[in-house]
């Protein structure tokens, strides 16, 4: 485990707790459905995943492929109705937070896991201070007292390189850039020293400039603890540098997942090929980009059989009628393609 | 299509990390965070919404003219004797009907008393209904609009209904029908029976406030992070939500203050001896001919209190609303 080699944290609450089997955060064949006027959505059908301390997962998929909606359910954030969670586990140190009340789920939301949003520009409340909402986290989870408050707001402020934190403390979000903005929900995000950050779509709203400042943030927050990060997005190129691994979604479905650099050589689904053949690259001699065929499904119909095979390049007759399993490829990776091997083997 | 994905012959020399590296590795150059980031710009509904209002009303002679006559009458209900020293009830009946003239500019009444005086202290009455009526009435908004709106579900339905019931009774005929029941009308009931009925208006206004604060991101961002349903509504929606009610509020007292005029002229309202504005005019009407400063006096102070709350909410509607400026 790399947590053992990380830097002690400087966040004066990081938290000790006696340590238990398994990994930190386990999802386990999670399923949450939307029931709507139309019909059901099948919004997460079956994902499971985990992460350890001080590891970085990248959920990785389209729009509409559940990968927020994921992780909304293991927030206890997906609003009943419409939203169901029909079967499956979140397990966060060993204890399933499924079966906990909301008043527990509560406490766990911000202390134990926390979660940073796409569009920082919303997620802050425009009518206070930014300096105010993080001391707010002090005050109320932790009771610190306004002066302490405010002390380690503006620390964290610091952490996350607010320039002059000061005196930003005291101004509005709409006064800050969009990435000063993404760094303050980052702040208020690890202010009580999570063990895990979820951090959904993190750059999206972003230029890519401010993106990749943000990225290095994550990543040098994450190095100065032993936090987990699970970061959601759809974009191959941000997670590259920071995460160990990648699980691809598609259709609420998890279809390949592995440690990133395998993945990205030597993709073992035809829909994380599509993926990386579709974004430009630096060495890139390719005159023109190759987009995946087609559109994602809709999830109210999502194809029989293996739910990529109308978009397919190589699906057979099978494919419409027989759902893969994530086969294991190797230790470690894993793919829910019939013909997995076939796409391996076509890198060599 | 197939032999697309068999055929990379470049899948081994990419280097994914790499490629992403020298983006990041070009714009981490940048070391200052705050380089390429210009601060300030502007949002939709920015922070200092309220410091943006007082900024626009500060500037608006309407709002500054409503402003400063509702301050004058507010000090008239407070300490009447600011305007007045004359005892309102010691009369002289050699005076009745006295004329307005160059040393009493208000007249006199039927009884002989000082109209001045009168009209001065029906200004309590008034400004007392009127501000106490709408801030029962805002406190139910408040409470239910809130709870209708944040949980929605069967909570909304059934304080939605109630609030519906109540709001097809007819405001003036409702109050005219209840109060009839009361046997001693004073402050307390006109008071009651207006705030029992005029709290609806501003509950759907609240609840439509807070449906479309409720879903905003910052909500959501707040419940990620382990924020209390009671920290969410009290810190992060009211604040964002009330002002539609504020602006409404403001307009209210002014529609009240007429209300509770309306009842008095209709003898359902305030009783004899109370001084106030709707009763003076409700006497005055059998003697417009011979007395008209009668109706004249408390009729321009009545529509003047109820023209400058109405003043006032204008302004600040159009202060408080962004795609106005």
């Amino acid at each position: 485990m790399p947590a053992t080699e990380m830097l002690p944290s400087s966040t004066p609450t990081t938290k000790r707790r006696p340590d238990h089997e398994g990994p930190l955060l386990e999802v386990e064949d999670l399923a949450v459905e939307f029931r709507t006027r139309d019909g059901v959505v099948h919004a997460v059908d079956g994902v499971s995943y985990h992460v350890d301390a001080g590891e970085t997962l990248a959920i990785l998929g389209e729009s509409g492929s559940g990968k927020s909606v994921g992780a909304q359910a293991v927030m206890g954030l997906i609003d009943s109705p419409p939203g169901h969670i029909t079967r499956g586990s979140i397990r966060y140190r060993g204890k399933d937070l499924l079966g906990l009340d909301e008043g527990a789920r509560q406490r766990v939301r911000g202390r134990d896991i926390a979660m940073v949003f796409q569009d920082a520009l919303s997620s802050l409340n425009p009518v206070f201070t930014v300096g105010d909402q993080i001391a707010e986290m002090y005050r109320v989870h932790e009771g610190a007292s306004r002066a302490d408050a405010r002390r380690r707001a503006i620390d964290m402020m610091d952490r996350v390189h607010i320039p002059a934190a000061t005196s930003r403390f005291d101004d509005y979000p709409h006064q800050f850039s969009g990435g000063m903005r993404q760094r303050i929900m980052i702040a208020m995000a690890l202010s009580l020293g999570p063990d895990v950050l979820i951090a959904d779509e993190p750059t999206t709203a972003l230029d890519v400039t401010v993106q990749a400042q943000i990225m290095d943030l994550l990543a040098e927050l994450q190095r100065e603890s032993t936090m987990a990060l699970v970061l959601i997005t759809h974009d191959l190129g941000v997670v590259a540098d920071v995460a160990d691994r990648i699980a691809v979604m598609y259709a609420g479905r998890i279809v390949e997942h592995g440690p990133v650099i395998e993945l990205y050589e030597r993709p073992a689904h035809p829909y994380t090929q599509g993926l990386i053949d579709s974004i430009p690259r630096m060495d890139d001699d390719r005159e023109e980009l190759v987009p995946i065929a087609g559109a994602p499904p809709n999830l109210m119909k999502v194809p029989s059989g293996c739910s990529f095979h109308p978009r397919c390049p190589i699906a057979r007759d099978e494919c419409a009628t027989d759902e893969p399993p994530l086969y294991a490829v190797w230790s470690g990776r894993e793919s829910a393609c019939h013909f997995w091997e076939e796409v391996v083997s076509s890198h060599d | 299509m197939s032999d697309k994905t068999r055929s990379r012959p470049d899948t081994r020399d990419v280097e994914p990390r790499g490629a992403a590296r020298d983006q990041t590795g070009a714009t981490g150059a940048a070391a200052d965070p705050s380089g390429g980031e210009a601060a300030g710009e502007l949002s939709g509904r920015s922070a200092s919404l309220w410091a943006d209002a007082w900024r626009e009303l500060r500037h608006d002679k309407i709002f500054l003219v409503a402003a400063a006559v509702v301050t004058v009458f507010v000090v008239m209900a407070a300490f009447p004797v600011v305007f007045t020293r004359t005892n309102p009830r010691s009369c002289d009946l050699s005076r009745s009907l006295g004329r307005p003239s160059s040393e009493n500019w208000f007249g006199y009444d039927l009884l002989g008393c000082d109209y001045y005086a009168q009209v001065v202290h029906g200004a309590r009455v008034s400004i007392v209904i009127g501000i106490l009526v709408t801030v029962i009435a805002v406190a139910i908004a408040l409470v239910l609009g809130s709870l209708s709106g944040y949980y929605g579900g069967i909570t909304d339905s059934i304080i939605a209904r109630f609030t519906d019931v109540v709001f097809g009774l007819p405001f003036i005929l409702g109050a005219i029908v209840i109060l009839t029941v009361f046997e001693n009308r004073g402050l307390f009931q006109v008071t009651l029976v207006l705030a029992v009925l005029g709290w609806t208006t501003m509950t759907r206004l609240m609840r439509s406030s807070v449906i479309s604060v409720r879903d905003s991101d910052y909500v959501l961002a707040a419940r990620a992070l382990g924020t209390s349903d009671f920290r969410i509504l009290t810190r992060h929606i009211l604040p964002n939500a009330i002002a539609p009610v504020v602006v409404y509020a403001t307009i209210y007292v002014g529609i009240v203050i007429a209300a509770e005029a309306t009842l008095s002229f209709l003898g359902v309202g305030l009783q004899l001896p109370a001084i106030s504005w709707g009763l003076m005019i409700s006497d005055a009407q059998y003697r417009i001919a011979e007395a008209p400063h009668l109706l004249l006096f408390p009729g321009m102070f009545l529509s003047l209190t109820v023209l400058s709350f109405i003043l006032m909410g204008d302004a600040l509607r159009d202060a408080l609303d962004p795609k106005l400026r």
